[in-house]
């Protein structure tokens, strides 16, 4: 089933992404090329099959409640593109 | 042979002897590097100073102490690198300087291993050319006109090329495997939590495993002495025994029962290829192993599945990337929601965000079941399958791809073909499986691999049919000709 | 309200759990910490981190979770909620949706002396976000700083069940819970420190009518009080665009607590959708039954059992033994008390009344409170021995909650020994009765009430020392022998 231009619209917001017009396009006709090759999945009978969610058998890994230094604010901030008193600053939210 | 064409054990030989220095190998590595990236374009950033004095600092025998003293390795730029930027090859973090190291990288160091540099990928490790890199794409040095494969093209063309003996890469669906196969290399994937996944970079959490590129088997067993093992910072690493990977390099494989899957020797698989993996068997079977033909029914489901599950944990963990706290950042928008969106936008190349996309689409209301919740029963089977076939067997051999490395530019546009590379790799990743990609031949003067995957922890084994397999064939002593004559 | 309509309120809380260090890395939770110096690349949300679950939470949560009398779980798992905002850096918050920690649990809550049961559909792990400092309102500020310290917090999210039907019963169970989570001691539960925080989903429907009407939900209720201003807000709106036929949405509001009023939060965006799928970075936690039980083990007695005792071995009303526990120390200090006295109602009434008064008054804990129960119970025992009157308590109780003196020295101090030596009394009850000869005959001829206003004069004119019992007692004999 092709995906409409609108709801590419839809999952570029959901995922924070720009488009132009023709990417727009594009990816209306790209994601609905690999959704329909993951049809065959419907092929397959799971009604009765868990999904596979942790590959390994890992049960309970926890760490002790046990507090270490935090990282040099300096250090962290590094890469913040932009900074204020120790703060990333951003544009606003509404 | 020059010092740069030796592998590990070969120079840790001669640094015992007392034949060459530190110094000397380090160098022959970089004057390689120089002459030759140009044409190969492996490196995203060369660490020549800090591998330089670093070399320096272990001239006296007292400061030595490590399974890997001196010994030059690269790493794909997945891996974070406190002080040296980690781009993942993409715009996004051009100029991202973690102040850390990963897990595998802090354990290579702590052997007193040399950092060369960081090696070129496909974005965020999505893609199978490397030419999905936002810099620019590596070339094949088997053929200059052809990619080395993906994601890991950097590290498998790198070691190919000579300019490095080992490099670690990461393997999501094949991306440490397939481009070993294009560049006759060898391509060590381990189980799923045999080797700690902090500070690599993400792409898909449940599958994404960090490995070796080597020109060797026997190199890739040093390395794995090294970095596999329990990370308690990695919540799905495995607190499971590590062998001593190395106890398994010995060429007797005599009782070993191998399979090999029916699915994977017909469907559009390349006729020479397909010759040279069933000539491997026979060897094998030369060698004394058992060798019979099974059935892994689920196995064409695992692509797309893949493309469902990988895209979905992917759409999760590329939202980090949000321009507040590092990478690329919009300074003009006015308001969050379009700082987020220019950021990302400008940030990230086409196929990533395509999948971020499709990740974000197959997640979303009215679509979670059809698509991430089928896959995932999807998954359950596929592993049943192997788990099935391993009630009688001790491995399985397949192709690693169904061609040999394809022009550059071929498949961009065609992005399903492009993604069918990974058709033999990727049921491997949904299983959490160890497997190893080895040279077993060549197709018109292309590298042609073949995939040796074992049972989850079982590494061992893996190893040593691929070491045997190396002992008893030869090429690995052929050398790729960088656009010149062939050696 | 309008009668014709039945308000119907379920609470989402969050309490921040107590531990040491956060729930997925091993920054320090402590409070108030200079902007973004409690952070990490972990809960920073930097390329290639990875969570490790803390097991003090876990074991934290059932704590909460048995408390609660809820299921724990045998099996929970922990998935990502995806979205977009500049205090969550990884773009998604690790919390529970399909299997959480607890579920199906209830608390119950005294109304007016009825107990009603609220049911508690399920209590999960998930990790804070930090927090956006805006210039100005988040409307027109022209940018945020955003601090990351909170972020990483461990926090146990409580959904109620639609079960409350009025403001009131909103903040019973608010108070309730509180005083529960206190006295299991999983959180500080401090509303001002952000440390118990509630949202609100409210609906209106006719009386009778079964479905439940259009729900908003009302974020930003940071104390009891705006609490109920908020529904009652609320529920007046939703009883208007009713009666005036407009149609309700479905909405995320906040509560601006400056206007009493509560705003749409809604912006030209998509509608919510969380992506929710279980993150791969976390194995399951299996929870086995000794656990729980061992856990179990070591619950402190809660408020309901506390009550219980209280009304049981002293005869307190219901109502006081539900303000009595309303938090651990507050009862503590009561039992304390009751160590040095003997009349648990005495002490109720105290503790209820002029204490809780000085306390609110000057935004004090119970802990700060410079009164020491013995003092308190000396005090008491200082009025019965006839030493004070309950007037002069007072004063003296002022004092003591001031400079924490013991009560005989502030008595002793102030000279405020009362005045019980009748002959003394009668004096000045003469005295009294000759100035105030009008209201002597008024009280002869039958107004009783006259009497009042001559023991007041008697009070005054010893400046509170008389003992008005024998006051009382003197002048009525005084005017009948006349």
């Amino acid at each position: 089933m092709a995906l409409t231009i609108k709801k590419v619209e839809d999952i570029a917001l959901m995922a924070r992404l720009n488009l132009k017009e023709e990417e727009k396009e594009d990816f209306a006709q790209q994601l609905s090329l690999i959704l329909d090759y993951t049809n065959s999945l419907h092929n397959i009978d799971t009604d009765n099959v868990e999904p596979l969610i942790h590959i390994l058998p890992i049960y309970n890994v926890f760490r002790d409640d046990v507090v270490s230094p935090s990282s040099p604010r300096d250090e962290i901030l590094l890469n913040g593109p932009l900074l204020e008193d120790g703060q990333y600053k951003v544009p606003k939210i509404m | 042979m020059e010092l740069y064409e030796l592998g590990l054990r070969d120079l840790q030989d001669k640094l015992n002897r007392e034949e060459v220095s530190i110094r000397e190998i380090i160098e022959s590595v970089l004057k390689r590097i120089h002459e030759v990236d140009d044409k190969v374009k492996a490196f995203i950033t060369l660490d020549e100073e800090n591998a330089l004095k670093k070399a320096a600092g272990l001239s006296s025998k007292e400061s030595r102490k490590g399974q890997i003293v001196g010994l030059p390795f690269a790493l794909k730029d997945v891996f974070c690198t406190r002080g040296l930027r980690t781009t993942c090859a993409s715009r996004m973090l051009e100029n991202y300087v973690p102040i850390y190291d990963a897990t595998a990288v802090s354990r290579l160091n702590a052997e007193q291993g040399i950092l060369i540099g960081k090696l070129n990928m496909d974005e965020f490790a999505m893609g199978s050319s490397t030419e999905l890199s936002a810099f620019f794409p590596t070339r094949n040095p088997w053929d200059l006109e052809r990619v080395p494969g993906g994601s890991s093209g950097g590290c498998a063309a790198a070691v190919a090329a000579g300019e490095v003996p080992v490099a670690l890469g990461s393997d999501t669906g094949g991306s440490i495997r397939q481009p070993a196969s294009f560049c006759g290399v060898v391509g060590f994937k381990p189980s799923y939590g045999r080797v700690s996944r902090w500070g690599v970079i993400a792409y898909s959490s449940s599958m994404d495993q960090a490995g070796v590129i080597a020109r060797k088997v026997e190199d890739c067993a040093l390395i794995m002495n090294i970095i596999a093992g329990h990370d308690p910072l990695d919540a799905t690493s495995a607190n499971v025994e590590v062998s001593d990977y190395t106890s398994f390099l010995q060429p007797n494989i005599r009782g070993m029962k191998i399979a090999y899957p029916t699915e994977c020797f017909q469907q559009g698989m390349d006729e020479a290829v397909k010759n040279l993996v069933l000539n491997a068997l026979k060897k094998y079977e030369e060698l004394g192993a058992i060798i019979e033909e099974v059935s892994l029914p689920h196995g064409e489901y695992a692509l797309p599945a893949y493309y469902i599950i990988g895209p979905a944990e992917a759409s999760a963990n590329l939202a980090c990337y949000d321009g507040v706290r590092f990478g690329l950042r919009d300074y003009e928008a006015d308001n969050v929601l379009d700082m987020y969106c220019n950021s990302r936008s400008a940030g990230f190349g086409d196929e990533v965000k395509r999948r971020i996309m499709l990740g974000t689409h197959v997640l979303s209301s009215g679509y979670y079941k059809n698509y991430y919740l089928k896959a995932m029963k999807v998954r359950r089977l596929i592993k049943n399958d192997f788990d099935q076939v391993f009630k009688n067997f001790d491995l399985i051999v397949t192709p690693t791809t169904p061609t040999t490395a394809f022009k550059l530019g071929a498949e961009l546009d065609d992005f399903l073909t492009l993604y069918g590379n990974d058709i033999f790799t990727v049921p491997v990743n949904m299983a959490g499986l160890p497997a190893i990609s080895i040279p077993c031949g060549f197709s018109d003067g292309l590298p042609v691999g073949m995939q040796i995957i074992g049972q989850t922890f079982d590494e061992g084994r893996v190893l040593k049919a691929a070491y045997a397999f190396e002992q008893n064939t030869t090429y690995h002593n052929i050398k790729p000709s960088l656009g010149g004559e062939q050696r | 309200m309008n009668e014709d309509y039945e308000v119907v309120v379920g609470l989402e809380v969050h309490a921040e759990l107590k531990t040491q260090s956060k729930i997925f890395c091993s920054c320090s939770t402590a409070f108030g910490a200079e902007p973004n110096t409690q952070i990490c690349p972990g809960c920073a949300g930097f390329p290639g981190m990875l969570p490790v679950l803390n097991r003090q939470v876990v074991e934290i949560a059932i704590m909460a979770g048995l408390a609660l009398n809820c299921e724990i779980a045998e099996i929970c798992l922990f998935d990502r909620k995806n979205y977009f905002y500049p205090d969550l850096p990884r773009a998604y918050q690790i919390s529970q949706l399909d299997l959480p920690i607890c579920q199906k649990g209830y608390l119950e809550i005294d109304l007016d002396g009825k107990k009603k049961r609220i049911g508690i559909t399920r209590a999960h792990m998930e990790e804070d976000a930090g927090k956006l400092v805006h210039q100005g309102n988040i409307t027109s500020s022209p940018f945020s700083l955003v601090d990351l310290n909170r972020c990483g917090m461990p926090l146990l999210e409580i959904v109620s069940e639609p079960d409350m039907r009025s403001s009131q019963e909103a903040r019973a169970y608010m108070e309730k819970l509180r005083s529960i989570l206190l006295f299991a001691g999983v959180s500080n539960c401090k509303m001002e420190e952000g440390s118990l925080r509630c949202d609100a989903n409210i609906s209106v429907r006719p009386r009778g009518q079964k479905e439940l009407g259009i729900r908003t939900e009302i974020k930003n209720l940071n104390s009891f009080r705006a609490l109920e201003r908020a529904i009652e807000y609320e529920a007046k709106r939703h009883i208007e665009a009713i009666e005036d036929g407009e149609k309700l949405i479905q909405e995320t509001r906040t509560w601006d607590e400056e206007k009493q009023i509560t705003l749409s939060m809604r912006s030209k965006e998509e509608a919510e959708d969380y992506r929710y799928f279980p993150d791969p970075n976390l194995p399951p936690v299996k929870i086995e039954r000794e656990w729980v039980e061992k856990i179990r083990a070591t619950l402190p007695e809660l408020p309901d059992q506390a009550q219980l005792r209280l009304v049981d071995n002293y005869s307190l009303p219901p109502y006081d033994a539900v303000i009595l526990t309303l938090t651990p120390e507050f009862l503590a200090y009561f039992d304390n008390c009751l160590a040095h006295y003997h009349d648990a109602k005495t002490v109720s009434n105290w503790m209820m009344g002029e204490l809780s008064k000085h306390l609110n008054q000057n935004n004090m804990e119970i802990n700060d409170c410079k009164i020491q129960p013995a003092a308190l119970a000396r005090m008491l025992s200082l009025i019965d021995e006839g030493t004070i009157s309950g007037k002069m308590a007072k004063s003296v109780f002022e004092e003591m909650f001031a400079s924490g003196k013991e009560p005989d020295l502030i008595i002793k101090e102030k000279g405020m020994v009362q005045i019980s030596d009748e002959s003394t009394l009668i004096k000045i009850i003469e005295e009294v009765t000759a100035n105030n000869a009008g209201v002597v005959e008024d009280y002869r001829s039958g107004k009783e009430k006259a009497l009042g206003f001559l023991v007041g004069q008697v009070m005054k004119a010893t400046r509170g020392q008389a003992n008005p019992a024998i006051v009382n007692k003197l002048l009525k004999d005084c005017l009948k022998g006349d």
